[in-house]
């Protein structure tokens, strides 16, 4: 059993708690121990670190000094969190003159990052670390004929793009296929949901979900995964009045993508809480 | 400094607070090799309600005119998805220099009064220097009332009843054990740069 550090991430405890419980039950299963980091503060998240982008650093910095402690990688399953831890660590490593700052400031609260931990993606543990054949070793209801749209947002391939392209990321393709499902192709797998802007912008906003609900659904899906608590609750939630405003009806389950991969691992309502979900997957749980 | 725009472009004092925060992103430098192709403005998923385009914003910064962009809903709309970023020819990471320039306009007071980023923005940041969390439901609730719109409340009211009935709204908020730590390390930044 290999063990990780695990950020959950502040919409874990509120938002995305079916999130947080299928991704810690799934990690278990297949051979990867999270072990929650003790005390861990907010990451700074895209809304704090787009208006005051050093204070979301120094958040993001405690996380880091708190996780090198433990000496293990540090596992997220949030593309936002993923997407500021990483940059934090960048800066901190880097030549700019924000290292020095942060380190000043950890200093204050007697604590001191050194640059060594590995900021991951749950994806990116599954895919990568666990790997091909012991998930498939583990799958006991295969999810045949499932037709799944893999969604993965923006903050995960870009800016960086660590495990896969930026544009075209396939490991939660890969992921899917060897679970028995069938991933299917549609080009905007990989572009925006509008983040934040449903609660500012929403009308912005609600046209980019309606691209990449439509997208999915022409492309033969009939239900979508995703990486990201934000993408999932603007997938998710926002159907009905998107339906009404496009002239398109929208009926799109949507799932977090642990949730997918302990249907095929056998999992029941109380590991992965699909019940939780604002849209309907009895129609599918029953298939398998 | 001088090459960064055209000769004989007057500074504005915003483009001076500009040139200072840039220096804190990665490879600022590269904004000087723009070639105004406009794979930002055509990668952007939202620059078709941007009053000013992503393309548009080195062009107003070379002659000297960024207060525009700060004053427009430009880079309000900006949803972080970086693909201006991984696409630019020059490598500019014109996703991080937007959010230089939304806390330019935060700072200095310069964003229209109707938008709406940044009163979540003050929210958000509120609640998290006071659990060291983010407390959604408290964090929301308070943004719709700033905002004075019991219309748009009322029409959240539906979705977060549903939310609560799944136990994915919490009404209390947690708060963490380290909060003294991270006002510590908050005070020591702000102090940093005062100097």
């Amino acid at each position: 059993m290999r063990e990780y550090t695990y950020y959950p991430g502040c919409s874990a405890e509120a938002s995305s708690r079916p999130y947080d419980v299928s991704a810690r039950s799934v990690a278990e299963a297949v051979g990867a121990r999270l072990i929650e980091l003790e005390d861990w503060n907010c990451c700074g998240a895209t809304t704090y670190m787009s208006v005051e982008e050093k204070r979301a650093m120094a958040l993001s910095a405690r996380n880091l000094a708190l996780a090198e402690k433990e000496n293990r990688d540090l596992v997220t399953i949030c593309n936002g969190c993923y997407c500021v831890l990483s940059k934090t660590h960048e800066c901190m490593t880097g030549n700019g003159g924000l290292r020095k700052q942060l380190a000043n400031a950890l200093q204050a609260a007697d604590l001191e990052y050194h640059g060594t931990v590995r900021v991951r993606h749950l994806l990116d543990v599954l895919v990568n670390d666990v790997g091909e054949e012991a998930i498939r070793s583990k799958v006991t209801s295969e999810l045949k004929g499932l037709r799944v749209a893999p969604y993965y947002g923006c903050q995960l391939s870009r800016p960086k793009g660590r495990f896969g392209d930026p544009e075209f990321p396939t490991a939660l393709d890969d992921l899917l296929s060897w679970l028995g499902a069938d991933p299917v192709w549609y080009p905007l797998k990989a572009k925006c949901c509008g983040g934040m802007l449903m609660t500012v912008q929403a009308d912005v906003c609600e046209k980019l979900v309606h691209r990449l609900l439509s997208a999915a659904v022409d492309a033969g899906a009939e239900c979508l995964a995703t990486l990201c608590p934000l993408c999932q609750i603007n997938l998710e939630a926002y159907q009905e009045q998107i339906s009404r405003k496009y002239g398109r009806r929208y009926d799109l389950p949507i799932f977090y993508f642990t949730q997918i991969v302990g249907l095929a691992l056998g999992m029941g309502n109380e590991e992965l809480r699909l019940s939780d979900n604002l849209t309907q997957s009895e129609a599918i749980v029953a298939r398998y | 400094m001088a090459s960064v725009v055209q000769s004989g472009t007057d500074f504005s004092q915003v483009n001076e607070l500009f040139l200072k925060e840039l220096s804190y992103v990665p490879e600022w430098e590269k904004i000087k090799a723009c070639i105004q192709c406009g794979t930002c403005t055509a990668s952007c998923p939202t620059s078709w309600a941007m009053e000013y385009k992503p393309r548009e914003i080195v062009g107003l910064f070379r002659a000297g005119m960024l207060e525009r962009v700060l004053r427009s809903n430009t880079v309000w709309m900006c949803a972080s998805c970086y693909y201006c970023a991984v696409r630019c020819p020059s490598g500019i990471r014109l996703a991080d220099i937007m959010y230089v320039l939304r806390s330019l306009a935060i700072k200095h007071g310069l964003f229209r009064r109707e938008e709406a980023y940044p009163a979540l923005a003050r929210m958000f940041a509120g609640v998290v220097d006071r659990y060291g969390r983010n407390a959604e439901t408290e964090m929301l609730t308070r943004y719709y009332l700033s905002r004075k719109s019991p219309f748009g409340m009322a029409k959240q009211l539906g979705l977060a009843l549903k939310m609560f009935r799944r136990g994915r709204l919490p009404l209390l908020p947690k708060a963490i054990r380290g909060q003294r730590d991270l006002e510590k390390i908050m005070a020591r930044l702000k102090q940093e740069e005062s100097e």
